[in-house]
């Protein structure tokens, strides 16, 4: 992004007659720098958008959209965050807590919003303006950016897994975690591909991935009050049950202790797998790298764990907090109210895959008719153009039962207790483990101690 | 000091002062960068300070190294790294040597050879253990495929141990035997010649005249690597992130103060291993000191 506002030049000042002394001449130096750094700023301020700069442009798109429907009031500009979520964050909360000013907005992962809100980090907002950016907006994404009963961010995005299956391998699809495994087994005594790929490595799709089950078999990991440790005995077993049994079969690919979601695109491709939990960017990347298997490629509720109760899954996406140390909040609540604007939205769908936060657009023909694309390029698959998103319909049902993570301003600490308890899965012991899970999340919660 | 106070002369007196302001930079430089920050995280270390919840900020005296102390995660973290110091700087001193011997011998390309072997050691670690992680990596890697195996390296602790020790060998062997060359030049000619005058066989040479003169030079090389192999982060991090319980005392104080914001906690672990470091250094100086001394001694 380019500035659009002229900024002023920063030039050394010329020094006369330095006397003998580095240090005399470095503090001139640093006092030329200070000077020249404070100076005002002309014209429309500059809103620093601190995200990840998501394939396709999409984001870059919305700004030039946003700041001409501004009209000079002010510009936004893109700094691009690190890919990796753990690393985005690292990245935020390292500027925030040394409250720096820069960051007038900025994309927020779905469980971080009670750790930024409680330390004071993001802007409430407030009511007038929450309304324009939760009217519409499917539940279950409002309640993500919410704290306390305050709303903290706008909804930019959403996701959730699904189960994929192979249809030409799979005759009925799997109700629970059981019944797939049990299909599995029976696939690989019949010699057919038989693999189910997850995500078993130790990092936060692993915490997903165990938080998707525990609530499908009725558990949650805290309290209501969100303060103490909840892991209510039955539940937990009955979740960790399901993650050792399938780690210890023949469906477990040997990669899974460090399969993350893209390792499970990439096995799904070569053919070897029947089944797979995954979000919808697997869909686009099948079609255009191995349309022999995305012809025969089906998808479900994702697997429940107790049987004859529906599947609960875990919600991601992206809410836009605004900076508590920007100069310019007013603008950077119309700015993040236009970036989540249903224009945008579509666009960040059709054109990179980020799903949308508003309900009405999961039934317009905008996103259900939309053809899949790569780069531009559109994906065919036998001469026909491929839908990109034929899926809305069960995605949509997932979100409106879809659960939270933990919330809670030590959300960091309990999924590093999680992951370093659960990983390896093939090692879990379901009866010890409900236990050391308790202590390990009651001690991140305490705040005290290694994790 | 003989001479004290009035006894300077005016001259001696603004000498000194030119030569103290002459020093006052360095020292200043040294203060800063050095002995404010280990200072800054002692004190640190002493309070319950979470970035994420200012308000409790308080002093709580050594809570923070029972915490740490008491917790078996730190045991077994320190376990693990030495385990990685252990195994990779005895790989690397035998194979240092090695090498340092061949570059020692080297007759013709001598140049070309002490270049090209310290290739590994100016990469970057960081560029370094991904091209590691690729390469054994069992979709994207080629190891696999050359070796016939099918093994996922990342996904138990031994392999993962094998490919970490494997890939800090590859990298720093360079330096120790760089180290070690010096080590060589030290041994002069005229003490083999002599040996081989005498008698001694090749094995008797390198035993009882070459590796004792080259003691300093190996002492040093080891307390290097020791050093910066017991702060390894780089290769651990990238490639399993402390998964399979190769998690080490850099990636626990990462965790620590980084990841979950807790300053007090984090300075302690911070602590914690600059005292290790201390303690080893304090090791092999006292081993290396002694040794200096017989050295003088005996030539």
């Amino acid at each position: 992004m380019r500035h659009t506002t002229p900024r002023p030049r920063c030039a050394p000042r010329p020094h006369r007659a330095l006397r003998p002394g580095a240090l005399l001449l470095a503090l001139a130096l640093l006092g030329s720098l200070v000077a020249c750094g404070s100076s005002e700023e002309e014209g429309a301020p500059v809103l620093k958008w601190y995200a990840r700069d998501e394939a396709g442009g999409v984001f870059g798109a919305a700004i030039s959209d946003c700041n001409e429907a501004a009209e000079g009031r002010y510009t936004i500009e893109l700094v691009p965050l690190p890919a990796n979520a753990d690393e985005q964050r690292e990245q935020l909360v390292r500027r925030l807590a040394a409250e720096d000013g820069d960051i007038d907005l900025m994309n927020m992962d779905v469980p971080w919003t009670a750790e930024f809100a409680n330390a004071g980090w993001i802007e409430e907002w407030p009511e007038d303006r929450a309304a324009a950016v939760t009217e519409g907006r499917i539940e279950t994404t409002v309640e993500t950016a919410t704290y306390d009963d305050a709303l903290y961010g706008a909804p930019l995005n959403t996701n959730a897994q699904l189960l994929w299956y192979r249809d030409d391998l799979v005759d009925e699809v799997p109700a629970t975690w059981d019944q797939m495994v049990d299909q599995a087994e029976a696939l690989a005594e019949e010699g057919e591909p038989h693999i189910i790929w997850t995500q078993g490595q130790r990092y936060e799709g692993l915490v997903v991935w165990f938080v998707s089950l525990l609530a499908s078999a009725g558990g949650s990991v805290l309290d209501e009050s969100g303060e103490e440790v909840s892991l209510e005995t039955e539940p937990t077993r009955e979740a960790l049950e399901v993650m050792r049994r399938y780690s210890r079969s023949v469906a477990a690919p040997s990669a899974l202790a460090t399969a993350q979601e893209d390792q499970g695109r990439q096995g799904w491709e070569t053919g070897e797998a029947a089944f797979m939990t995954n979000y919808g960017f697997v869909w686009p990347s099948a079609n255009q790298l191995a349309p022999d298997i995305a012809a025969d490629m089906g998808w479900a509720q994702y697997p429940g764990v107790v049987e004859g109760e529906p599947s609960r899954v875990v919600i991601g996406g992206f809410n836009i907090g605004i900076g508590a140390y920007g100069a310019h909040q007013d603008l950077a609540f119309d700015a993040a109210s236009c970036l989540v604007g249903e224009d945008n939205q579509i666009r960040n769908a059709t054109d990179a895959g980020l799903l949308p936060v508003s309900e009405a657009l999961y039934s317009d023909p905008a996103l259900t008719e939309a053809e899949a694309a790569v780069e531009g390029e559109p994906i065919e698959r036998d001469g026909e153009p491929v839908l990109a998103f034929p899926y809305a319909e069960t995605i949509k049902a997932a979100l409106d039962t879809a659960v939270l993570r933990p919330q809670t301003p030590y959300y960091n600490d309990v999924s590093l207790a999680i992951i370093s308890i659960l990983h390896p899965t093939a090692d879990i012991d379901p009866d010890d483990d409900v236990e050391r899970l308790r202590d390990a999340i009651s001690r991140a919660l305490d705040g005290e101690g290694l994790l | 000091m003989a001479l004290r106070g009035s006894s300077l002369s005016a001259r001696a007196r603004s000498e000194r002062r030119l030569g103290w302001m002459l020093c006052a930079p360095a020292v200043t430089v040294m203060l800063v960068v050095t002995a404010y920050p280990v200072a800054y995280a002692l004190w640190l270390s002493l309070q319950r300070y979470d970035l994420r919840f200012p308000d409790q900020r308080e002093f709580v005296g050594l809570d923070n190294y029972a915490a740490v102390l008491g917790n078996e995660l730190w045991w077994q973290d320190l376990l693990n790294t030495m385990v990685i110091t252990v195994a990779s700087v005895s790989i690397e001193l035998v194979l240092g040597f090695a090498l340092a011997f061949v570059m020692h011998r080297a007759i013709f390309g001598r140049a070309l050879v002490r270049s090209s072997l310290l290739v590994p050691y100016g990469i970057i670690t960081v560029v370094a253990a991904f091209a590691w992680r690729f390469a054994f990596d069992p979709t994207t890697g080629f190891v696999n495929g050359l070796l016939n195996t099918e093994q996922s390296w990342f996904t138990e602790s031994w392999s993962s141990y094998v490919v970490i020790i494997l890939a800090e060998v590859w990298k720093t062997t360079p330096f120790m035997s760089l180290l070690l060359l010096a080590g060589f030049t030290l041994v002069p000619d005229d003490a083999v010649r002599a040996a081989r005058v005498d008698g001694a066989s090749a094995w008797e040479r390198l035993r009882y005249v070459i590796i004792p003169l080259m003691k300093p030079a190996i002492m040093v090389a080891l307390l290097f690597r020791t050093l910066d192999a017991f702060r390894i982060f780089d290769s651990v991090f990238v490639m399993t992130r402390g998964a399979q319980n190769t998690e080490n005392v850099s990636i626990l104080g990462y965790k620590t103060l980084i990841g979950r914001l807790n300053l007090g906690l984090g300075s302690a672990v911070s602590v914690l291993i600059f005292a290790c470091v201390l303690i080893i250094a304090f090791l092999f100086v006292k081993g290396f000191g002694t040794n200096l001394a017989q050295q003088r001694g005996e030539s």
